[in-house]
């Protein structure tokens, strides 16, 4: 079963960009649906750290890093395919 | 937009430091635009990408940046280690590698866009001052984007950024299939659209040998070369062949001649070749064409000048050697350092290849003169297509280098002398073109020489004999008889009997010069006695006149006296009337 902890995501966007807008809500809607209170966002603007992303190695964006629960997993793109993006991410539907 | 594209001035251009290419392209790549370089797998792209930055980083310092996105930039250094550009004391001050390869854990869930690469990069540029940089192997990652929108997209998106920050870019892709003479039907051909100049690299098997070409295909704002240039990957890197330079068309011409080391050969040739021709000697094998070669090496070492001896046939001990026989101590120029003697048996590949290895050759040693022997070892089995072009560059070269080159090459017994033997078809481009032949004749083969063409010469039509002796090499003239050409022994006879019949004629003249002179002695003794004999009638003639005029007035004065004493009538003429 999934562990109750905490889902800890970092999303690197470029500011202005569909795609990166277009992530954020998805991410957004997501975790209202299926992790509610047990996540935290950190939005990066990889305009404004460019060198955050260079030691990350984010080359798209907009990307998602899942940083706990273990393991990491990276994701690239839209996150459009929600089912697709829960099973990347371990999360079961029940579980919401 | 911040900045408009054409606010630099369009002849800037980024030298690439890749022989040949730079004199296509008249300078290098277009400065602060985008360049596209396409070609199959294993055309080179990544080579020519890497030798684009390290020139700019040596000698424009212009640092780059290179974006890997199919190979780790380890692997990329360490295949590039062999052609000795030291990347690693590079790393990652003037030169930094990204690692840009998608990892396969790596899931893609809908659209994304290089906004996160091109920030990391613009941090990274900023902060070494990069002003080249190469994505390498961009097709891999427009492969996985979702669709051809996408793909304009993210092209479009790299070139603002190359753009706004007026960085000199090349990106290099895969071409999907051998055939890339065109761009536009690759599956990124969109991209020629975009870039200003598309640069294509192919790679083709003919006849079981390696052929590989560079074309540029378009170069908005410059005039380039067309054409499809060959190309090698040498030791050092890129050598793309080029026939000739635009600017250098008028090589210097010298009217200086140096000798060929044959004494009466040059007086053939109204004084020797000329420098920077270039000479071609064929014959069958056997007719001393290396000897010749030879005499020519070691007469421009006596003057002084480097020269470099490429051997096909033979090593090059083996030819020093050899040619000890006829006088030739080319070990002798070899100690002094003056010549170099290549066994270029060794080297094999494409006649492009050996080109390329020839010329470095020469260039290193700085030779001012050249033999190949022989240079139709150029044209051997599947080479027969770029041969001639081979050829015609290697004559080019020479010349703008101010380099005499002096070429042998094997005429096929079969073949006939009117096309030039050569699949090289040299004969029409070299200046002068010396042909040695057998002529088989009573039990002997002796050799001959003469000239079949000298541009710009007033020289010999005479067939010569070609002797050689352990004193060195020398000509003789032939004597024709009755239609008969002699030569050898029979040359030889024909000459002793010729002297001997001389002598002959010398002696029976002299025999009747004195005989005539006895004659015209005693004609002259003769004449005197006539005279004298002629003086002693006359002289009698007179005194017989004398005496009778006498005996008659003294008959009359004896009849005046007779008269006188008769007392008789005074004496009438009477014969008065």
């Amino acid at each position: 079963m999934n562990p109750r902890g905490k889902y800890k995501f970092e999303l690197y966007t470029a500011e202005g960009t569909d795609n990166s807008s277009l992530a954020f809500g998805n991410l957004l809607t997501l975790c209202k649906a299926y992790l509610t209170d047990r996540y935290e966002i950190e939005v990066i603007d990889v305009f404004r750290q460019p060198q955050r992303a260079l030691e990350h190695s984010i080359r798209m964006t907009p990307t998602l890093v899942k940083l706990a629960p273990h393991p990491k997993r990276t994701i690239v793109g839209t996150l459009s395919q929600t089912q697709r993006v829960l099973a990347a991410l371990g999360i079961e539907r029940a579980a919401g | 937009m911040k900045s408009f594209p054409s606010r630099k001035a369009t002849s800037a251009k980024a030298a690439t430091g890749i022989i040949g290419f730079d004199e296509i392209t008249r300078g290098g790549l277009p400065h602060g635009r985008t360049t596209i370089l396409a070609g199959g797998p294993g055309s080179g792209k990544t080579i020519f990408a890497v030798q684009f930055l390290t020139h700019g980083v040596r000698r424009c310092g212009e640092p780059g940046i290179f974006v890997a996105f199919e190979e780790t930039p380890e692997r990329i250094v360490a295949n590039l280690q062999g052609f000795g550009w030291e990347l690693e004391t590079l790393v990652p001050k003037k030169l930094y590698f990204m690692d840009a390869q998608l990892t396969t854990e790596l899931l893609q869930v809908g659209d994304f866009d290089l906004s996160g690469m091109l920030a990391s990069l613009g941090s990274v540029a900023e902060k070494m001052g990069a002003r080249r940089i190469v994505f390498d192997a961009l097709d891999v990652l427009l492969a996985h984007l979702p669709d051809a929108m996408a793909r304009r997209r993210e092209i479009c998106r790299i070139h603002q950024w190359l753009l706004s920050r007026d960085l000199t870019g090349l990106i290099t892709a895969k071409a999907a299939s051998e055939d890339t003479s065109s761009l536009g039907l690759q599956p990124f051909g969109f991209m020629q659209f975009m870039v200003d100049c598309a640069v294509m690299l192919n790679h083709r098997v003919v006849l079981g040998v390696s052929q590989r070409n560079l074309r540029v295909q378009k170069y908005r704002g410059s005039s380039f070369d067309e054409n499809e240039s060959p190309f090698v990957i040498s030791k050092t890197g890129f050598d793309v062949a080029i026939a000739r330079g635009l600017g250098r068309a008028d090589v210097k011409v010298s009217t200086e001649r140096v000798t060929s080391g044959v004494g009466r050969l040059d007086t053939m040739l109204d004084g020797g070749y000329y420098r920077a021709s270039s000479v071609l000697i064929t014959g069958s094998p056997g007719t001393a064409k290396t000897t010749l070669c030879g005499a020519f090496a070691e007469a421009a070492c006596r003057r002084g000048e480097r020269t470099v001896f490429v051997s096909f046939d033979s090593d090059g001990s083996e030819v020093a050697r050899n040619l000890i026989s006829v006088g030739i101590q080319l070990s002798h120029q070899i100690k002094r350092g003056l010549l170099r003697m290549i066994s270029a048996r060794t080297i094999i590949g494409s006649s492009e290849t050996l080109l390329v290895k020839i010329k470095a050759l020469a260039k290193e040693f700085g030779a001012r003169c050249l033999v190949i022997d022989p240079v139709s070892t150029l044209s051997r089995a599947g080479n027969e297509l770029t041969a001639h072009g081979v050829a015609e560059r290697l004559l080019d070269w020479c010349k703008t280098d101010q380099i005499t080159l002096v070429c042998s090459s094997l005429l096929d017994e079969t073949a006939n002398q009117q096309n030039g033997g050569t699949a090289l078809q040299i004969s029409t481009l070299a200046d002068t073109w010396i042909h040695l032949n057998y002529l088989v004749q009573s039990g002997e083969r002796n050799r001959s020489l003469s000239i079949i063409k000298s541009r710009g010469m007033a020289h010999s039509n005479q067939v010569r004999e070609l002797i050689l002796r352990n004193s060195g090499i020398t000509l003789a003239d032939i004597y024709t008889s009755g239609g008969e050409v002699l030569m050898g022994t029979l040359r030889w006879e024909r000459e002793s009997a010729l002297s001997s019949a001389g002598a002959i004629s010398k002696t029976e003249s002299g025999i009747k010069r004195s005989r005539l002179n006895a004659e015209e002695a005693e004609l002259r003794v003769r004449l005197q006695s006539l005279r004298t004999e002629l003086q002693a009638k006359r002289a009698e003639k007179q005194l017989l006149a004398h005496i009778a005029e006498n005996r008659r007035s003294e008959t009359a004065r004896s009849l005046r006296r007779v008269q006188k004493l008769r007392k008789a009538d005074p004496f009438v003429e009477e014969s008065s009337s």
